[in-house]
């Protein structure tokens, strides 16, 4: 796949949908394209993160570590963006993610990330409204599991 | 060492000197002769009358033209026989003075060795090392002349003035009238140049200081924005030499003023006084005449003499300078180092050793060890604790004898160590200090750096060898040089414990082992060029690992890791230069970084029919570097890591594309085109994902690779080890050849998963062994900079080991390593010491496997404590 294909792939993505054709290449360019075989390790739930992930074909699982082994917690498809929490918040990963079957990803460096933000503010409103919509989804998912504990 | 310049000429040239003033003086009657001969040849032979020949010389007689003949040949011999004794004269005059310097070099670096230490913290390098290079490099001129010039001016004077006395005695002692003055005034003058030459010679060193000061501290210098500080004081010192040269300057040529205008004087008194006795009818007008002549030939030695006498004092006062800062009090006595012993008895580990009233002052303020007593056996483990700045750093220096005691003794079996000498010391004896210093070699060569004390074995070397290195010997002999050969072979390797059973390299690798080291150096091995000497069938067996290696892969389905070499297929995972080359690069005359630029380069893509092509790409190429960081800052780290162009180009390549697109590649000068070169070259698809490469020229390119290796000019030849599958690479890594290929962009633990694989086929064909091998030739750079600290301090501790010593004394040796590390060497440094071990560790520190410990404070042992050595508490 070249830099134009992947470009027109990330222009499909909600995350980049509004961002100026330079920058976005100069984002292809400047990040690396990552294929992991099925099962493949993207991230493991307590190492330091240095990159966030955006997935150009392929699946992946969330899993979170429980006492009774991994929990998938979510999915992930193409388009979607991985690993932002721990570049931004500079925290160990929150999850583990896997992929399901040979997936390639755009791999993102916290510092071209950063850099990201501050050059594009559409990308800033994007991710807030990426957080904040899993902040409702975190939020439901809490009150649903307060309504089940009996009282 | 001699006080004075003379002493030491004296000393060791008296006889070299008394054979130049022979010669010298021998030369005399040929000198005159030459000019009287020229006379000759003009009166006699080319204006004499016909009348006066036939001339008889030697017996023979002669007419006017073989006469002329005669004397032509005699000018033709007399100039050769000058020319000939001028070249014998000046080249045993130099000959001699870089004897005499090569011996006081020596003797002055010989005495530097025998510095007690902490004269260390007192002159800097920056003063030492010019001392030694510089400033006495005009003293071999110098002696060269030393006796000669002066007998032989003098001569020259005296003789002038006989003559001149033997005419009239009024006017010899007209002719020296001036003597007296000039004797006096003369050296007067000179006083004060000595003094500002003395002045000079320490704004010198100064400067010398000052700049390894600041080099030594750059990193200060930079980081607090001093620069302008240093070059302000820097200016200031230089302003003073400046001020000390011009004012010397000065002095020497009033100097040589006053000499001429009193050398004028004599003239006057010629004419005065001479004049007065030919009128007087005392003196006749042809003795006048040639008085004065002979006066004036007198002024050629004056003048000569006087240049001496300056050159002396200038001489005089370097040497002075340089000797006095040799002699520092508390020097090692030399025989201490010189004297090898018939053999070196070790340390039975029941002596006692014992540190007796020991004290130490380093100055008027600091004692850090006062009145100290211990005992202990010279084979326990014996822990140093206590306070930093309580005395145990000095304590471990002391038992080493890198300090000497101020006062009391330290006695292993009833013998002060004082008397030791450094053979015994530095071979039964092993200290490591918490900045050990590496020399810049190999880690082979620093790991036996504490086995190396004499010459023990000559290589073995053919006839004419043999006979240059006799000469070589006998040249250091005459410059009172060692005797012994560096390049000999000084391992002792007995006492590292080589025989049949087990090689050098066994030994460095299980030494390597003891201080856990041997990964590190593997990794340095492969990623080395090996030396094949002496490693037999090694290429074949990393052939055989590359054949391994892609095996393993297909098993494992991982192809798709690595892309190899192959001759025929363009490797998407490589540049484009190294598309073309598809080899290393051994020579200078072909820089991969720069192909763009290169003759045969460009005539190859040429022969190919690409260059239109990779223009075109690199026009894509520059347009979109344009397009991408036109926004972005130019000292953005963006530049440095993915532009091709750099942020100050970036004008000149938008020149360069407009005029691309209005008039094509024809447009463009030689430069510019060149320039939009460079960028394709740099192109590797697999990771710039540009599409710019098509098949089409992956194709051209593997062609013009062909063509590339089919047809390089001579000037070439050897340049590039080209890549072959089949074929071992000399000049590339272990690793490399190994792999042979490049190691696939964008594959998720690619580099870790293909790392494994690599260590499990070294294992599997059992070449761990050989690539830790290839890894002691790493070279560690200047002060070990090429390594961590801690590898560093681990391979001190190794070469400490090697020595199998009696006694290892360690200080602070593992400090700035984390404590897991520590405590682990400090169990493999105790397991593998033969004999007692002093170690002063940090307080609170780790001390299982130790015997005892003793508390060091304010200077004093304050506490001894028997350790259960099975605990592994801590100290407390």
């Amino acid at each position: 796949m070249s830099l134009a294909e992947e470009v027109d792939v990330l222009r499909q993505i909600a995350l980049f949908e509004r961002m100026e054709p330079a920058k976005l290449k100069l984002l292809a360019m400047t990040s690396d394209r990552v294929t992991f075989r099925p099962g493949g390790t993207m991230m493991r739930q307590g190492d330091d993160g240095d990159a966030a992930y955006v997935v150009i074909t392929g699946g992946a699982n969330v899993l979170v570590n429980t006492p009774n082994g991994p929990l998938k917690v979510a999915e992930l498809g193409a388009g979607q963006i991985v690993g932002e929490i721990a570049i931004l918040v500079d925290i160990p990963r929150t999850a583990t993610v896997e992929a399901q079957d040979e997936l390639v990803a755009l791999k993102i460096s916290k510092d071209n990330f950063l850099r990201l933000l501050n050059n594009s503010p559409q990308v800033g409103i994007e991710i807030i409204r990426v957080l904040a919509s899993r902040l409702e989804n975190t939020t439901n998912q809490l009150r649903e599991a307060i309504a089940k504990i009996p009282k | 060492m001699d006080r004075t310049i003379y002493g030491f000429i004296f000393r060791y040239s008296k006889a070299q000197q008394i054979f130049l003033l022979i010669v010298t003086c021998s030369a005399f009657p040929f000198i005159y002769l030459q000019p009287d001969i020229v006379k000759r040849i003009v009166n006699d032979a080319i204006r004499g009358s016909v009348s006066d020949f036939p001339k008889e010389v030697l017996g023979f007689e002669f007419e006017q033209i073989p006469f002329l003949i005669l004397m032509c040949f005699g000018f033709l011999l007399l100039v050769i026989i000058n020319g000939g004794f001028k070249f014998f004269i000046n080249s045993s005059k130099g000959r001699l003075g870089e004897r005499m310097l090569r011996r006081l070099r020596y003797t002055l670096y010989g005495r530097v060795l025998r510095f007690p230490l902490p004269h260390f913290k007192r002159v800097s390098q920056g003063e030492v090392i010019p001392m030694i290079t510089q400033e006495v490099e005009p003293l071999g001129g110098f002696i060269g002349d030393a006796i000669a010039q002066p007998v032989f001016q003098a001569g020259m004077l005296i003789t002038f003035l006989i003559f001149i006395i033997v005419q009239d005695w009024m006017m010899g002692c007209a002719a020296m009238a001036m003597f007296p003055i000039q004797g006096y005034i003369i050296p007067k003058l000179q006083k004060k140049v000595n003094a500002l030459g003395k002045r000079r010679v320490q704004a010198v060193r100064r400067v010398s200081e000052r700049i390894s000061e600041s080099i030594n501290g750059i990193q200060e210098v930079h980081s607090n924005d001093a620069s302008n500080l240093m070059r302000a004081e820097f200016a200031m010192h230089l302003g003073r030499i400046y001020d000390i040269r011009f004012e010397i300057y000065q002095r020497k040529f009033i100097i040589k003023f006053i000499n001429n205008t009193l050398a004028q004087f004599t003239p006057f008194l010629f004419y005065l006084i001479g004049g007065y006795l030919v009128i007087e009818g005392n003196l006749s007008i042809g003795a006048l005449i040639g008085v004065i002549s002979a006066h004036k030939d007198m002024n050629s030695p004056w003048k000569e003499l006087l240049a001496f006498y300056q050159q002396y004092m200038d001489a005089r006062i370097k040497y002075e300078q340089v000797v006095e800062q040799f002699d520092p009090p508390g020097m090692l006595d030399e025989s201490l180092q010189l004297e090898e012993p018939e053999s070196v008895s070790p340390i039975p580990k029941d002596a006692t050793v014992a540190a007796q009233s020991l004290t130490y002052q380093e100055d008027e303020t600091s004692t850090p060890v006062q009145n100290l007593n211990l005992e202990f056996k010279a084979g326990e483990r014996l822990a140093l604790t206590g306070p930093s700045g309580g005395g145990k750093d000095e304590l471990a220096a002391l038992l080493a004898r890198l300090l000497i005691p101020t006062g009391g003794r330290v006695a292993i079996a009833g013998e002060d160590l004082a008397d030791f000498t450094e053979a015994r010391t530095g071979r039964r004896l092993a200290y490591v200090g918490p900045a050990a210093y590496l020399f810049s070699d190999s880690v082979r060569a620093n790991l036996l750096f504490g086995l190396k004390h004499r010459p023990l074995a000559t290589p073995e070397i053919d006839e004419e060898e043999t006979a240059a290195r006799t000469e070589k010997m006998a040249e250091n002999a005459r410059a009172g040089n060692t005797d012994e050969d560096f390049n000999d072979d000084w391992v002792d390797y007995k006492t590292l414990g080589v025989d049949e059973t087990a090689t050098t390299d066994d030994r460095l690798i299980a030494l390597l082992e003891e201080v856990d080291l041997t990964r590190a150096v593997y990794d340095y091995g492969l990623r080395s060029a090996v030396d094949l000497t002496g490693r037999d069938g090694l290429s074949d067996r990393i052939l055989e690992a590359r054949a391994r290696l892609s095996a393993l892969l297909a098993e494992q389905s991982l192809e798709d890791l690595v892309e190899p070499y192959d001759p025929e297929k363009y490797n998407d995972n490589a540049s484009l230069a190294e598309n073309l080359l598809f080899g290393t690069v051994i020579s200078d005359k072909l820089n991969v970084d720069a192909l763009g630029d290169h003759a045969y380069v460009l005539a190859t893509i040429k022969e190919v029919g690409l260059t239109e092509d990779l223009l075109g790409i690199g026009r894509e190429t520059a347009a979109l570097m344009l397009e991408l960081f036109a926004d972005v800052e130019p000292g953005d780290a963006l530049f440095e890591q993915y532009s091709f162009i750099k942020a100050e180009d970036l004008p000149e390549y938008q020149i360069i594309v407009a005029k691309f697109d209005r008039g094509g590649a024809e447009a463009l000068n030689d430069r510019e085109r060149s320039m939009l070169l460079t960028l394709p070259f740099k192109l590797i698809p697999a990771r710039h994902r540009l599409g710019l490469i098509t098949d089409e020229i992956r194709e051209r390119v593997i062609e013009a690779r062909k063509h590339f290796r089919e047809h390089m000019p001579e000037d070439l030849a050897g340049a590039v080890e080209f890549f072959d599958p089949a074929e071992f690479n000399a000049v590339a890594s272990v690793q490399d050849n190994i792999l042979f290929g490049k190691i696939a962009y964008g594959q998720a633990e690619g580099p870790e998963t293909v790392g494994r694989l690599i260590d499990e086929t070294v294992d599997e064909l059992g070449l761990r062994r050989d690539i830790v091998g290839a890894g002691l030739e790493f070279q560690v750079g200047i002060g070990g900079s090429r390594l961590s600290g801690t590898q560093r301090q681990k391979i001190a501790i190794a070469r400490a080991l090697a020595k199998q010593p009696d006694i290892l004394i360690l200080n602070a040796a593992t400090d700035g390593m984390d404590t897991r590390t520590r405590h682990a060497l400090v169990d493999r440094v105790l397991a593998a010491a033969p004999g007692g071990v002093v170690w002063a560790v940090g307080d609170g520190e780790y001390l299982k496997g130790f015997d005892r410990a003793a508390e060091v404070a304010g200077g004093k042992v304050v506490n001894v404590e028997t350790l259960d050595s099975a605990a592994a508490e801590p100290a407390s």
